[in-house]
C-alpha cells in the first residue's frame, strides 16, 4: 500500500515509538516538539512543546497516559499523554539521550552524554504515581562506559539494565547495585558505534544496529550472540516484527555524506532481512536522507521510518508481505 | 527486490560446496609492509655494499682505463680533455680528478680517477662513457671504483659451480585444465598485473617486481630486481616483463629525471637488456600515462612470438629485435615528424602516423611498414587532418584510421574512416563517412576476430550507436552499415573476445547503464544498471561480464557479475575496490575451422554441460535446504527457552504491574466498531430540461 508521508518535523527525526494498543505514534525530532500521530491514518493528534533541545528519544506508559521524552536540552520530561501537559522536569548537567519505563512503569532508565568535565552516566529514576509526588532523586547512577550511552533498556523483571553506544560494546548491569555483570564479547560483537538497540515483544532478546554495517540478535539473559544482518550501509535504526521473523534495517551513508549524487547512491532504504536464515528479503525506499527511526506497531500490520529528510513514513503492509517465503 | 548480495564468507563456503579451491593463499600476495616487504632480497649483499659506498664515499669514484699514455709534458693536455668530457655528465668534485703518474719514467699509467659529487653521477658517466673512442688505440674502459674491490674479491682458482637438482616446474596452466572450464579473476586493493595469456601474475613491490602462479598455490616463481619500479608491461608472449622507474635527480641543477627501463626474461629473470636516460628522452610522442610518459614506452610487434618492440622516439622509431636485443639494422627506422605508431597484433606491421606539416602543404600521412625488412607496404595521404586514432582489429585483418578532418573554414572537425583491408592484395583502402558527417565520435571498437566494428556517434547526451561490417553481403570488399541504434545512453564499447555480443556502457557520466546487445541478431537481450560503474570487463572466454564500481567513487565500491545475455548472477561489495581483473587465457589450440564446427553441433557438446550444471545445482539446494533445517532448529530451541523463562516470570511480572494480570493480555486483538457522523444534511431542487 502506498505509504503515509507525514509532515510534521521541521528537522531531522530522531525516535518513534508506538503505545502498546498500537493506536498511537509518538515521534521525536531535532527540532525540539514531539509530536502524537494517528497510527492509522497518519493524522497529527498533537504536539507537546517545552522541550528546548533536540528530542532525542520517549517512552509512553503502558496504559497509554505517561510520556517521558529526553532532550538535548538537558531535561527529560514526564508529559500527559492526553493533554500534552507538562507533568514534571529532570535536571541534568548533559544532555539526555535515551529514556525507557520499566515493567510496571515505576522506573525509568534514562542516560545522558558525556559533556564538559561530565562523563556520560545511566541514572535510574523512581516515576511516582501521582506527579505531584515526583522527586528528582536519582535510585541509582552507573559510570563507566566511555562516550556516549546511545540506548539503555531494562531487562527481565526489570533486574537488569542493557546499555549500549559509542564504544561498541553492549553490557549488562545489575538495576539495583548498578554492578557491571556481563559484557558482549569483543571478538563477535559490534566493531563500531552502536546506534539503536531494540527489545522482542517480550523481551527476551535484542537487537542491536551499529554503524560497522551490521545488526545483531542478542539474547537478554545470557549476552549470547543469536544471529549477524549484514548489510551495505551504517544502520542508524533497527526494528523486529513482532508477528513474523522478520527485522528492519535502517540507516544510509553519514548525513555530513549524502553527496548531491543521485538518492539510489545513498541507500536510504528499510531492508527487510528473515530473522532466522539472515537473508535479505526486501527493502522499502521512499526516504531522500538517512533513516533515523524505525518502529513496527505492535500488530505487526504496519510500520514506520523516521528519516533525516524530516518525514515520516507509515507503511501498511500488502497482503502479499504476510505469504512472503524464500 | 534487490539482488542478493553475496558474502565473501557465502561465497568461500559455496566455493567450498563445489569443491573449488580457494585457498590461494593471498596474504602472501599481499606482502607484509615494510622497507623490503618481508622479501629477504637476493640482492641484499649488493645493496649493503651500496651503503658501504655511501660509507666509505667511494660510491662517487669512476676509473677510467685505456688512458693514452703521455709524457709529462702533455700530461696538462690530456687531463684538460678528460676534465671536458667528464664535466660535460656531473660536477668532477675540487680535485676530483687524479691521474698518477709513473714516479720513475714520469709518463702517465693509462689510467686515472675521477670523483663526482654524487654516486648517480659517477653511475650515468660510466655509462655514458664505457666504449667511448678517444681515438683508435684507445677505447676507454670505465668502471666503478668499488667494483675493483668486488673484481679483487674474485678468487684467482676457478671453482666448479655447485649443480643444483632440477626441480620439474609446475604445470603453470593447471587452472586451463578445469573440467568445467571456470574462469578465475581476482581483485586487488593494490597493483596487480596478470600476464597476457594468464600464466603469471605479476605484482610490483619497492625493490623490484615479482610474478606468481602454480597449479593449486600461488607461488613466487621469480623475482625482478628493480628498485623504486613503478610500472611494468608483460610482453604478448609473455616472454619478456618490461619494468620502469624513474628517479628523482640528485642534482638539483639536473633538471632531468632520470628513467631505468629493464627488459627481463621472465622465466630466467636476466635482463636482457636496459635502457637509461632522461625521462624526456623516453617521452616523446603520445600523450597520457604516468607522470608525461606514456606507457608502455616500448611496444610489443610481431604476434605472440614477441620478436620486435619499438619506441617512438624524435623523428624516428626504434624497433629492436629480441634475439640479439639490439636495433633492427643497427639503426632506427627514420620517419621525419612521427607522432605515432602501433604494431600489428599479428604481424610484424607498423602503422605510423605522420602529421600535417607546412600550413597543409605537406599533407598528413598513414603509412605500413614491414619488419624487419623497413619495407613500406603501404601509405595514405590525408588532407586538413587535427587529429588521427588507428585501431587494428584483433587479428590484424583491418587497421581502421580515425581522422579528424577540418571543415573548410577551419572551425569545427568532422570524422571519418580510412578502412585498409590488410590481408587483402595490394591493401585495399576504403574511406567511410558517417551518414551526418558532423557527428562526434564517441567510441569505436573492432569485434575480435570479426568482420565488423561499432561506432558510438553523436553530440547530444542520447548518442547512437552504429554498427558496421567489412563484408556487405553482395560484395564482399565493401563496407556497409548494418544498423544504427538511436539515442542510447552509452559512451563506451566492449566486444565479447568471440565476438557477436556487445555491452554498451553508459560509464560514469551516464551513471552505469548497460546494454547488452547480440549483434547477428541485432537484437538487444537485456538492459541493465550497475549504478556508477567506472568498469567493464569480459571474462576471456565471453560467457561472463564483470562490472565494477572502483575506488574512484566513494560509494558503492564492488562488482557485479553478469551472464553474457545481461543476467545478474552475483552482486559483491567491498569498499576501496581497487581493480578488477578476469586472468587470461592462452589463445585456442583449435583451428577456425574446427571452431566453426563446435559453434555449428553446440547443442550436442552442450548437453553434457548443462547435465552437470544442474547437478551441481540440485547439490547446492540440497545442501541450502540442509542449512535452513538446522537454523530453524536452532532457533526453535531459543524460542522454547524465552517461552519457558516467560512462564517462570509471569507471576512476578504480574506483581511488578501491581497484579494486572497477564501477558495473554498482550495478544492484541481488533475490534471494528462503525462510527457514522452526520456531517450535513440539504436540499435542493433540480430543474430538468427537455
Amino acid at each position: 500500500m502506498r505509504p503515509i508521508l507525514m509532515k510534521g518535523h521541521e528537522r531531522p527525526l530522531t525516535f518513534l515509538k508506538y503505545n502498546r494498543d498500537g493506536d498511537l505514534l509518538f515521534s521525536c525530532a531535532k527540532d525540539h516538539t514531539p509530536t502524537v500521530w494517528f497510527a492509522d491514518n497518519g493524522e497529527r493528534l498533537g504536539t507537546y512543546r517545552g522541550h528546548n533541545g533536540a528530542v532525542w528519544s520517549c517512552d509512553v506508559s503502558r496504559d497509554s497516559m505517561r510520556l517521558i521524552t529526553g532532550s538535548a536540552d538537558q531535561t527529560v520530561k514526564l508529559w500527559n499523554v492526553q493533554t500534552g501537559a507538562q507533568l514534571y522536569t529532570f535536571n541534568f548537567g548533559s544532555p539526555a539521550r535515551s529514556v525507557d519505563f520499566s515493567v510496571g512503569d515505576k522506573l525509568a532508565v534514562i542516560t545522558t552524554d558525556p559533556f564538559m568535565e561530565l562523563t556520560s552516566a545511566i541514572h535510574v529514576k523512581r516515576i511516582a504515581r501521582d506527579p505531584t509526588e515526583q522527586t528528582e532523586e536519582s535510585e541509582l547512577v552507573i559510570k563507566g562506559p566511555q562516550g556516549r550511552i546511545n540506548r539503555a533498556v531494562w531487562g527481565p523483571l526489570n533486574r537488569t539494565i542493557i546499555s549500549a553506544g559509542e564504544d561498541a560494546i553492549i553490557r549488562i548491569w545489575d538495576s539495583e547495585t548498578g554492578k557491571l555483570l556481563r559484557e558482549a564479547d569483543k571478538e563477535s560483537g559490534h566493531k563500531k558505534t552502536i546506534t539503536s538497540l531494540t527489545k522482542s515483544a517480550d523481551g527476551s532478546h535484542f537487537l542491536t544496529g551499529s554503524l560497522d554495517k551490521s545488526a545483531k540478535l542478542w539474547d537478554t539473559r545470557t549476552l549470547t550472540l543469536i544471529k549477524t544482518y549484514v548489510t551495505e550501509r551504517p544502520v542508524n535504526a533497527v526494528a523486529m516484527s513482532p508477528l513474523l521473523d522478520h527485522v528492519v534495517l535502517g540507516g544510509g551513508q553519514d548525513a555530513s555524506a549524502v553527496t548531491t549524487t543521485d538518492h539510489r547512491a545513498g541507500k536510504f532504504e528499510a531492508k527487510f532481512f528473515d530473522k532466522i536464515l539472515q537473508e535479505e528479503i526486501g527493502g522499502v525506499k521512499g526516504h531522500f536522507g538517512p533513516i533515523n527511526a524505525l518502529a513496527f506497531n505492535p500488530d505487526g500490520k504496519s510500520f514506520s521510518s523516521g528519516g533525516e529528510d524530516g518525514y515520516v513514513r507509515l507503511h501498511h503492509f500488502d497482503p502479499d508481505y504476510f505469504n512472503i517465503k524464500i | 527486490m534487490a539482488a542478493e548480495v553475496m558474502l565473501m564468507n557465502e561465497i568461500e563456503a559455496t566455493a567450498a560446496q563445489m569443491g573449488i579451491d580457494m585457498n590461494i593463499d593471498f596474504s602472501s600476495i599481499q606482502l607484509p609492509p615494510g622497507e623490503n616487504c618481508g622479501i629477504i632480497s637476493d640482492d641484499d649483499d649488493v645493496y649493503h655494499d651500496d651503503e658501504l659506498e655511501f660509507d666509505s664515499g667511494f660510491g662517487n669514484v669512476i676509473v677510467v682505463d685505456n688512458l693514452p699514455v703521455v709524457p709529462r709534458e702533455k700530461f696538462e693536455k690530456l687531463e684538460g680533455v678528460i676534465r671536458k668530457i667528464y664535466s660535460q655528465i656531473g660536477v668532477i668534485k675540487e680535485d676530483g680528478l687524479w691521474m698518477p703518474v709513473d714516479p720513475e719514467t714520469k709518463k702517465t699509467l693509462g689510467y686515472c680517477f675521477i670523483e663526482y659529487n654524487t654516486p648517480q653521477e659517477a653511475e650515468l658517466a660510466k655509462e655514458k662513457t664505457h666504449g667511448y673512442k678517444l681515438d683508435r688505440a684507445h677505447i676507454f674502459a670505465v668502471n666503478m671504483f668499488d667494483d675493483f674491490d668486488k673484481y679483487m674479491k674474485v678468487p684467482d682458482e676457478w671453482a666448479p659451480p655447485e649443480i643444483k637438482p632440477y626441480t620439474p616446474g609446475e604445470n603453470l596452466q593447471k587452472w586451463l585444465a578445469d573440467e568445467k572450464a571456470r574462469d578465475q579473476f581476482y581483485w586487488t586493493e593494490s597493483f596487480v598485473q596478470w600476464s597476457p595469456m594468464g600464466t603469471y601474475l605479476a605484482t610490483v613491490h619497492r625493490q623490484g617486481a615479482a610474478v606468481w602462479g602454480g597449479a593449486n598455490t600461488f607461488n613466487r616463481l621469480m623475482r625482478y630486481a628493480h628498485p623504486q619500479v613503478k610500472l611494468i608491461d608483460f610482453s604478448p608472449g609473455e616472454k619478456f616483463l618490461v619494468t620502469y622507474s624513474s628517479h628523482e635527480p640528485s642534482n638539483p641543477r639536473d633538471a632531468n629525471v632520470r628513467v631505468v627501463i629493464n627488459i627481463f626474461d621472465v622465466r630466467t629473470g636476466k635482463v636482457m637488456r636496459d635502457f637509461k636516460g632522461s625521462a624526456d628522452e623516453f617521452a616523446v610522442g603520445g600523450a597520457g600515462g604516468v607522470s608525461g610518459n606514456s606507457w608502455p614506452v616500448f611496444r610489443w610487434g610481431g604476434g605472440k612470438e614477441d620478436k620486435y618492440f619499438a619506441k617512438l622516439g624524435k623523428n624516428m622509431i626504434s624497433v629492436y629485435e629480441t634475439e640479439t636485443f639490439s636495433l633492427i639494422d643497427k639503426k632506427s627506422l627514420k620517419v621525419e615528424n612521427v607522432v605515432d605508431f602501433s604494431w600489428s597484433p599479428t604481424d610484424p606491421i607498423i602503422a605510423l602516423f605522420v602529421p600535417e606539416l607546412g600550413g597543409g602543404n605537406q599533407p598528413a600521412r598513414v603509412s605500413l611498414v614491414q619488419m624487419p625488412g623497413k619495407e613500406e607496404l603501404r601509405q595514405k595521404n590525408l588532407f586538413s587532418i587535427s587529429d588521427c586514432k588507428m585501431y587494428w582489429q584483433s587479428n590484424g585483418d583491418y587497421l581502421a584510421v580515425k581522422a579528424d578532418r577540418y571543415t573548410k573554414t577551419k572551425k569545427s572537425t568532422y570524422t571519418g574512416f580510412e578502412l585498409f583491408r590488410i590481408k587483402e592484395r595490394d591493401i585495399p583502402i576504403e574511406v567511410l563517412e558517417l551518414d551526418n558527417k558532423n557527428d562526434k565520435i564517441i567510441a569505436f571498437a573492432w569485434e575480435p576476430k570479426g568482420h565488423r566494428f561499432a561506432v558510438i556517434h553523436g553530440d547530444n547526451p542520447r548518442p547512437d550507436v552504429s554498427f558496421y561490417s567489412m563484408r556487405s553481403t553482395h560484395n564482399l570488399g565493401r563496407v556497409a552499415k548494418l544498423t544504427t541504434l538511436k539515442g542510447k545512453q552509452a559512451n563506451a564499447l566492449f566486444w565479447s573476445p568471440g565476438g557477436r555480443f556487445i555491452v554498451l556502457a553508459g560509464l560514469k557520466g551516464f551513471n552505469g547503464q548497460l546494454e547488452f546487445f547480440n549483434v547477428d541478431e541485432l537484437e538487444t537481450m537485456a538492459t541493465a544498471e550497475h549504478f556508477m560503474a567506472t568498469d567493464v570487463e569480459w571474462d576471456p572466454t565471453g560467457r561472463y561480464v564483470a562490472t565494477s564500481v572502483t575506488s574512484v567513487h566513494e560509494m558503492e565500491n564492488g562488482f557485479n557479475i553478469w551472464s553474457f545475455n545481461g543476467k545478474l548472477l552475483y552482486r559483491i561489495l567491498k569498499d576501496h575496490f581497487f581493480q578488477f581483473l578476469w586472468r587470461p587465457r592462452p589463445p585456442s589450440f583449435l583451428t577456425p575451422e574446427k571452431e566453426e564446427e563446435i559453434a555449428r553441433n553446440l547443442k550436442k557438446y552442450s548437453k553434457k554441460y548443462e547435465a552437470e550444471d544442474q547437478d551441481v545445482s540440485m547439490l547446492l539446494s540440497e545442501q541450502d535446504r540442509e542449512k535452513r533445517r538446522m537454523l530453524k532448529e536452532e532457533w526453535e530451541k531459543w524460542v522454547s527457552e524465552w517461552r519457558r523463562a516467560q512462564e517462570e516470570e509471569k507471576l512476578e511480572r504480574q506483581k511488578l504491574r501491581d497484579g494486572e494480570a497477564s501477558d495473554e493480555e498482550e495478544e492484541y486483538e481488533a475490534k471494528e466498531v462503525e462510527v457514522e457522523e452526520v456531517l450535513d444534511v440539504s436540499e435542493e431542487v433540480l430543474s430538468f430540461e427537455e
